[in-house]
């Protein structure tokens, strides 16, 4: 029961960095292998302002601003150029990208481990030993983060205007939309949903350089799982394979081969259903 | 091949076979290094040049091979040279295996699922019910080979760093004729086929599946077979020199030197090989910055790596002759 608890709260993470990657996909129909290291760098950020003395939520609020400019440069910069370059080019380019931000926040912040505040309270009221306070904050925040991105895609024009260019681009430029600056946008918006994602998880598994490469790995297995193309399927394959890899880790394989799980779950699904449980299947004309 | 290329490959290899008398044992012993990357970046040009599928783990095959020979030297007590065929043997069957599920993946899918293999191969690496011959965290410690002693005997004393080199260069000589001989005949323009266009070439009568998987196998198995001499040569095996940054540093590797050109191995492995070295000096970091830049750099401005850019000053040079 603790342990599912327990995955249920770092499936909530996995899930919103889940939801940055399927947001990249959705606008640009690419997986963004640099994601993880956005948002690691993005946590360096916010751990900089708290140490300059800043309050925790300026601090957070701030981050999350910073990394939605950052997102929107990376795309103008860096991903524009390789926009209809050969699938290779693409990967290779954001490959270069994870190594540039890793160095950097090497060489910026030094590869020493350092720990990262919870903006919630140590205990629970009513001695709740179950779950800790911050896992049950870290699921609010997903939640919160993902009614927001809901309520901001189906109800504001921007929104609106963010899926049209992104389903269907030679229209929306018909009808006056600025399809590359929605792409810039969507990058911008999932920097942003990264940035949380990292700040929620730095306090479980403290800050390095290096300390997303595991947890992007079951990102891409959560959002493989619940289907790339979909929102909601991000978060509920976010959750599954917390819960998957604390339970397994836990009971059956041991701690030692969690990241094992991931490959299994990605290389499974993409075998299996490509499309992940709740994505549409595509047919494509030759 | 013309006499002017034979002619330079002839000249290449003699001055090859010159490096290690010149050089100190130190710089010998990157040379072999050199040789080694060699070989693991011809066997990703294979797979990601030659036929278009992305790999993004191909330093598990690497660790696959380095661990296969450090396993078979320190617990069977195998002699150092019977190992490379083995690891090239187990290397070609995992390789193929792991190919299998991958044709059905493409492009982006196929470099998700071989970039999981790359970040989880340590882990599965340090798994402690196969810890009694992996050593675990620890690793592996293995000795140097000496050179032979009918060497000795015939007057030529080599150093233990000399004779791993010229082990090193006869099989990087022996694995390049085997690449070379690969795609220059059917199989290499079948690869290309399905590269550039893999409903054309499945209508023309290729078996795709086929091509595909062994494509995978044969690139898992030069990459195992540099494993295995890496290991020999760096005298040890862990765990954690076997992570993500190394699949990453293949990748640079060929994409500096030239996708789709056998002598782009070449080039992409002193590039990795030497261009940390001289950035270490400026910051531990630099080196992977330095790589990350130069990545992307050749993407936008020289796709077709070292290599390509070798053959465009070669042509340039014989169009300005015969106009002139």
């Amino acid at each position: 029961m603790l342990q599912i608890f327990a995955g249920l709260a770092t499936g909530g993470i996995y899930a919103s960095l889940a939801l940055a990657l399927v947001m990249i996909y959705q606008a640009t129909h690419l997986v963004n292998f640099a994601q993880g290291e956005m948002a690691m760098f993005t946590t360096y950020i916010a751990w900089s302002l708290i140490n300059a003395g800043m309050g925790y939520w300026p601090a957070f609020l701030l981050t999350v601003g910073v990394a939605f400019v950052l997102g929107v440069l990376i795309e103008r910069i860096v991903i524009r150029p390789v926009e209809n370059a050969p699938v290779l080019a693409v990967v290779v380019v954001f490959i270069g990208l994870l190594v540039i931000l890793n160095s950097l926040a090497g060489w910026i912040f030094t590869y020493t481990i350092k720990s990262f505040p919870s903006p919630f309270p140590a205990e629970l009221p009513f001695g709740i030993r179950l779950v800790s306070p911050h896992q049950l904050g870290a699921i609010g925040v997903t939640i919160v983060v993902l009614a927001l991105l809901y309520a901001f895609f189906r109800f504001t024009p921007l929104g609106l205007a963010m899926r049209a260019s992104a389903q269907n681009p030679a229209s929306s430029r018909l009808v006056g939309i600025r399809v590359g600056w929605m792409l810039a946008l969507g990058w911008g918006l999932a920097a942003a949903v990264g940035a949380v994602a990292g700040m929620m998880v730095a306090p479980i598994v403290y800050l390095d350089p290096n300390m997303m490469s595991g947890t992007l790995l079951y990102a891409f297995a959560a959002a493989l799982l619940g289907g790339i193309e979909s929102p909601g399927g991000a978060v509920v394959g976010g959750l599954i394979v917390g819960v998957l890899e604390n339970v397994l880790g836990a009971f059956v394989i041991g701690n030692e081969l969690k990241l094992v799980v991931a490959l299994v779950v990605i290389v499974g699904v993409l075998l299996v259903k490509p499309s992940g449980v709740f994505g549409k299947t595509h047919v494509s004309r030759v | 091949m013309t006499k002017r290329t034979l002619s330079i490959l002839i000249l290449v290899l003699a001055i090859a076979c010159v490096l290690p008398f010149v050089l100190t044992s130190y710089r010998t012993f990157q040379a072999a290094l050199v040789l080694v990357y060699a070989i693991a970046l011809l066997g990703l040009n294979i797979l990601t040049g030659y036929n278009g599928q992305i790999s993004l783990g191909h330093g598990a095959f690497y660790a696959i091979g380095a661990y296969c020979a450090a396993i078979l030297m320190d617990q069977a007590g195998c002699p150092y040279w019977a190992t490379i065929p083995v690891a090239g043997a187990v290397c070609l069957l995992a390789g193929f295996l792991f190919g299998l599920p991958a044709l059905r993946l493409e492009g982006l899918y196929l470099a998700l699922a071989t970039f999981a293999l790359g970040v989880s191969m340590p882990q599965l690496l340090k798994y402690h019910l196969i810890e009694k011959w992996t050593g675990g965290v620890q690793g592996i410690v293995i000795t140097k080979p000496n050179a032979p002693a009918f060497l000795a005997k015939a007057g030529l004393a080599l150093s233990p760093d000399q004779w791993l080199y010229f082990f090193v260069l006869a099989v990087a000589v022996a694995m390049f004729l085997i690449g070379w001989n690969l795609v220059r005949g059917r199989i290499g323009r079948a690869l290309i086929a399905i590269r550039d266009h893999h409903i054309a070439a499945e209508v023309m009568g290729i078996n795709t599946a086929l091509y595909k998987s062994l494509a995978f196998g044969v690139s898992a198995m030069f990459t195992g077979v540099a494993g295995a001499l890496g290991a020999i040569a760096v005298q040890f095996v862990a765990p954690d020199s076997f992570n993500v940054f190394l699949s990453i540093t293949l990748l640079v590797g060929v994409v500096v030197g030239g996708l789709a050109s056998l002598s782009g191995a070449l080039y992409g492995a002193l590039f990795i090989q030497f261009v940390p070295n001289i950035a270490d000096e400026l910051s531990k970091a630099a080196p992977w910055a330095i790589f990350g830049v130069f990545l992307i750099g050749f993407i936008y401005l020289m796709p077709s790596g070292v290599a390509g850019a070798v053959r465009l000053a070669i042509e340039r040079g014989h169009h300005r002759r015969s106009t002139r």
